[in-house]
This record gives C-alpha cells, structure tokens and sequence, in this order.
C-alpha cells in the first residue's frame, strides 16, 4: 500500500508555479521572478517557495534589518576580541548593551551603548517599514487590515520597551540589551527592581491573555482537525455555507461546556485574545516606573497582597 | 521434523508494517518499565526540603538527600587538641623564642601545640618548612611567614569582632585552608570581561566564575565586598521618583552578588528571601542578618588584612589581571555549605586564636 509520510499535510502538490496576479497597474513589477519547489516546505505548509514581493519598504526593512543584526554581532565579536572560537562559545552571553545610566537620553560613545542606539534606530526603521509593508500588501490584496494591526499591537510592546520607557524615564539605560541571556537577566532584573511584576495588574491581564491565546489556539485548531473529514478545513465555506462540520463542531463544545463560539467568532475571540496580549503587557511595563515604583507595595496599599502567617527561618521548622 | 510451514506462507499473503507499531510499543512499553520502576523502588535521586518561611510562600531549601547525607572529608580530616592550662609560672613563647609577636603570651606547650596544628591545616606536605627558614625559626624572610602572622590577627579579628557571624562555631586556619596552601574560594579582580567596550558594556555578558556562568556583571565582589557599594535596589514606596542610581544595571550586579552568595552556601533565594519581597527585612529568615553581618565582616577583613598584603606575596601568587592580592568571600570559609563544616566547633579548643592578645583558658 502506498503510503505517503507526512508531518502536517496530506497531499503535496507540484507543477507550475503559481506567479501571482496582476492588477494592470504593475504590481507584478516589485515582485521576483522566479519560484522553487521544496519537499521540506511542503510538509509544513506550501510546497511553493516565491515568488516574493520587495517594494520599496520590503528592500528598507530587509537592508535595516541586516545593518542592525550585523552591528549586534560585529560588536559581540569585538567584545571577545574578534576571536570566532570564544564568539560561539559565549554566544549566549554576549550581548550589545544599552548605555549605562549615567548618560541619560544622550548620545554616548559608540563602546559605551553608542552601537546600541545606532542599531536599535536601524532596527526601529526596519520593524516600522515591516508594517507598512503588511498594511500596504493588505490593502494590494483586497484584504482587511487585521495582521497589520496585530503587528502593530506587538509593535507596541516593542517601542514601549526601547523607546517610549527609556524616554519617560529619562535613560537610555532602560532599554533591553540585545543578547540571549542578558535580556532574559534584564527581564528578571526589571521584575526585581520594581518589587515584583507578578503584583502588576496589566501583567496579570498579559498573562490571561498569552495563556488563553495557547489555549484557544489548542481548541480551534483540535476542533477543525476534528471535523476535516466532514469538510470543517474549508473553514471560509463553512462560515458562509455552514454544513455539517461547522454543526458538529458548535454542537460538541455547546454539549460539552453549554456555550459554543461561531465559525466566523471563534478567530475574533483568536485576534483579539492575541492582541491584547502585548497590548496590556505593554501598558504594564509602561506604567513600572514611572507611575508604579514598587508593585509589591503598591498592592498592599491596594489591599490584594496577601499575609502570610507563620515564622521566618529554618529554625522554626525543623522537629 | 516439524515445521511451520503456513506461517511465512500467511505472512506473504497478508503483508503488515509491523515495525511502525512494533517501535511505538517498544517505546510505551519501556516507558511504562521506567515508570513501574520509579514508582516501586523510588527516584534515585532523592531531594528533601527544608522549610524557611510560613507556608504558601513557597520557601524552602532543596537539597539531594545523598548530598546532605554524604559525610564531609573536610570534617574527617580535621585534627584538634585540647590546651594545656598553663600552670603558675610556666615560661611563655616570647621568653623561649625570638621574634613572636602575636602570640608571644602563649605557653610554650600551647605556642608548640598551636604551631603543629597550623602545619597540619595549612602545609600538611610541606611542614615547618613552608613558612620557617632552615633552623633560623624567627627569620621573617619567608613571605609565608609574613603573611601567616598577619592571618593569625585576622582569624583573632574575626571571632572577638564578627561573632555575631562566626559565633558559636567561631573559625580558625582550617575553615578556609582545609589542609591547602592557598584557600580554594579565594578571588582576583576580573572586570572588565569585555574589549574594545568601556563601562557597563564591559563588565557583563561573560560567563565567569564570579558571575557563576551568568551573563550578570563580575564586579560584583569588588563592588560589594571590597568598595562598600549600597547593595539596596528598591524604592521603600509604591509610587516614588525614580533614583537615576538605582537604574536596572545596579539591579542586575545586585542579583550577581546574590546569586554569588546563594551558590557560595549551597542554598537558594528562599533560604533568607521571602522571594515575593526581596527587600522586605520584615519577610526575611534570621540567617538575612548573618548574612548582612557576613558582608561587613567580608568587607573588614579584605580590606584591613588581605588588601594590604599585596607587596609580601610573589607575583604568582597575585590576580592573572590585576596583579591584585587575593581576597576573601562567602566561598572562601562556606565552601558551598551553608554553615562550613556543618557548623563544626573550630575555636573551643582554641582559645589563642579567639581574640586578640593572652589567651583565657577555661
């Protein structure tokens, strides 16, 4: 029996490639001309690699882009003397720095967080053009404006992260350094410093919705692999032309929890759990230093941090 | 004879892939093996907690239970003896000999007695020799010698000023020398870990022995336990003006000489911390004030005595980067216990090195 092996999809399908459309009025200028097949890609997803569209803004982010990793890395290289074999074997140390605390919002000199203010504008202007580029492909297609806008919700947590905290805070120091384990250390560092994020209200929110983002993710995608052999995969017919799928699958979670969402509702409850996450985990961190010093005793004026009853040290425990 | 001949014939004609199954049974089943074996005989690696704080905190020290049962070589190899109590009139060191001038007011049993035991915990190979030049017993030529007398002081230093650390073990040579020349745990200035960056940029992102293979900054010792840098962090109100001096980088060298700290006992946050407040000296364990006391008498002693030595020690003896003279810490006597040795008893029979001056014998 033949028997085709496959990771997630069923059927590969290969033959001309598929160009894309034009719309007379030359899109079809800014794109590449040629297209591959490859096996690797089709078991994930589209066997069909390109055509890719650049544009102007597709060029400005990939060239941004490229200067702001290569800085980042140049810089960690010179960091260990330009040696490769210490460079991959601190790879996950390194990092390129903000400036210390003592220059404020100033330019500092490029060993002393200079590098980093230069990549991160490069960085800065190859994210920004990233999303024109999603907005304006979008609006090329026809289509709503909902991925330009979840990017943009991620944008948010980025630019309050690099550039709108550090600047209401008055230091560039703020901002996190591009490195492995340093920007996990700074996550951890900022927690500790602001006496604990866990008792910071929108990063609670953030969580909420990072989780249940996880856990309507599982849902959907179980429920709609659950119900492709009654065609649920063709999810846009279904939405329109609801059939036995879309029954069955509505039916299952209404009999199982006594509600269920729609077809169409269950990606806005998808979207909008998706965005809020960075959303609200971005006014949290904007809020914790400047408005909120200390989370920890702003929840006990706030009356949700609990007391614990009992005796401190080893002393008290051991029989 | 007999033979089965219906079974390859069956199998031709019904083909199966039996290895797809045949692996995915394998697995479950040596799953289900490892599983059984856990349940029923145990996890060899066994842990036990200690509790540290009120429950629902979550605070406790975790530790392999083998670990904690294994019995301390350093323990084992410990040599002591009782003091002779002098006697009315009995002749003191600095009678006998020439050149005493710490310990001049022991008797000579005692001075004798004490001077075996320090060859024992610190040059076991070497012997006399490793400090006393040829028979000239009170030439100070040998740098060692220098050096000796001046740690004498400073073990005397430490248990009459920072008991409140050492007590009731209190310390002697051997809690940080443990039979050794040069005590392990000892430290040299390492920052700048970085070239070609300057400031914060060069003193993190580096595993080093003194970030304990973090990427946190290895200036902490120096910062902290050398200079007398305020390791405080936190604003004391919810919504305060932000301190420019508090910035997160200071967080992190903070967290550096903590985690210092944690790894140098062998314990975790939660051994002082109620982890929820780091700050809160109402929500920590009475070992946070042995510690706080611990980091002044470091501080004490590094400066006073070990800092000043610089010029008596041969370069190698010197930091690699620095040419600095070696320093102490937590490590250095802790050796990755929380109490070094398990809080043996190291001063009771000891009682020249309790203090400065005459010894009291009880």
């Amino acid at each position: 029996m033949i028997e085709y092996q496959n990771i997630f999809t069923q059927v590969q399908v290969a033959g001309e490639p598929e160009m894309g459309i034009t719309n007379g009025k030359g899109i079809e200028k800014e794109r590449t001309k040629s297209a591959t097949f490859s096996t690797l890609a089709g078991w994930i997803g589209n066997a069909q690699l390109g055509p890719i569209h650049l544009g102007f803004f597709g060029l400005l982010s990939v060239i941004t882009g490229t200067l702001a990793f290569n800085i980042i890395g140049l810089n960690m290289l010179a960091q260990v003397g330009w040696s490769f074999p210490e460079f991959l074997r601190q790879g996950f140390w390194l990092a390129l720095e903000p400036p210390g605390p003592e220059w404020g919002l100033r330019m500092p000199p490029l060993d002393q967080g200079g590098w980093y203010i230069i990549s991160s504008f490069f960085l800065l202007v190859s994210v920004m053009s990233w999303w024109v580029r999603s907005y304006v492909r979008a609006a090329e297609l026809g289509m709503g404006k909902h991925i330009a806008w979840a990017f943009a919700s991620a944008i948010w947590l980025f630019l309050v992260l690099g550039l709108f905290r550090p600047v209401l805070m008055g230091s560039w120091a703020e901002a996190v350094p591009y490195g492995i384990f340093p920007h996990l250390d700074w996550t951890t560092a900022f927690s500790i410093r602001y006496g604990n994020l866990y008792y910071n209200p929108f990063h609670c929110l953030s969580i909420v919705f990072l989780y249940g983002s996880v856990l309507l993710f599982a849902m959907h995608g179980a429920t709609i692999l659950a119900v492709s052999r009654m065609g649920g995969d063709r999810e846009l017919e279904q939405i329109f032309d609801r059939g036995t799928a879309s029954e069955r699958a509505a039916l299952f979670w209404r009999w199982t929890m006594g509600f269920n969402a729609t077809m169409e509702g269950i990606h806005r409850w998808a979207w909008w759990f998706a965005v809020l996450t960075p959303i609200t985990g971005g006014i949290g961190i904007l809020l914790t230093g400047t408005v909120v010093d200390n989370w920890y005793l702003w929840a006990v004026e706030h009356s949700f941090a609990p007391a614990y009853e009992g005796e401190y040290g080893y002393e008290a425990y051991i029989q | 004879m007999f033979k089965l001949k219906w079974f390859p014939k069956w199998s031709r004609e019904n083909p199966k892939d039996i290895y797809g199954p045949a692996v995915v049974v394998g697995v479950v089943g040596c799953a289900l093996f490892v599983a059984a074996l856990i349940v029923t005989w145990g996890n060899p690696a066994q842990t036990m907690t200690t509790q540290t704080g009120p429950a629902g905190t979550g605070m406790g020290v975790v530790e392999f239970v083998d670990e904690a049962n294994a019995p301390d070589p350093d323990v084992e190899n410990y040599y002591t003896e009782e003091p002779y109590l002098p006697e009315e009139g009995e002749e003191l060191a600095k009678d006998v000999y020439e050149n005493v001038q710490v310990l001049g007011d022991l008797t000579e049993a005692n001075f004798t007695r004490l001077m075996s035991a320090i060859t024992l915990w610190v040059s076991p190979d070497q012997g006399c020799a490793y400090c006393h030049e040829g028979d000239n017993y009170a030439s100070d030529n040998v740098y060692t010698k220098v050096v000796s007398r001046r740690m004498i002081q400073m073990t005397q230093y430490i248990n009459d000023e920072y008991a409140g650390h050492v007590a009731p073990a209190g310390v002697n040579c051997y809690t940080c020398h443990r039979g050794e020349n040069v005590p392990s745990g000892i430290w040299f200035k390492r920052s700048p870990v970085l070239e070609n960056v300057k400031g914060w940029s060069a003193n993190q992102n580096f595993a080093t022995a003194q970030n304990v293979s973090t990427s946190l900054p290895s200036d902490a010792l120096e910062k902290y336990l050398l200079e007398d840098n305020p390791v405080n962090v936190h604003s004391l109100e919810a919504n305060a003006p932000n301190d420019p001096d508090l910035a997160i980088q200071f967080t992190e060298r903070t967290y550096s000489l903590m985690n210092y700290f944690a790894n140098s006992l062998g314990v975790n946050c939660t051994y002082c911390h109620n982890s929820r407040a780091f700050y809160d000296p109402a929500q920590v364990t009475p070992q946070w004030s042995t510690a706080l006391l611990g980091r002044l008498m470091v501080i004490d002693v590094n400066n006073d005595y070990l800092v000043p030595l610089k010029d008596e020690y041969p370069a190698n003896r010197l930091g690699p980067r620095h040419a600095d003279a070696p320093k102490a810490a937590c490590l250095t006597c802790h050796k990755e216990k929380a109490k070094p040795m398990g809080g043996l008893d190291m001063i009771s029979d000891w009682p020249e090195l309790a203090m400065p001056g005459a010894p009291v014998y009880e």
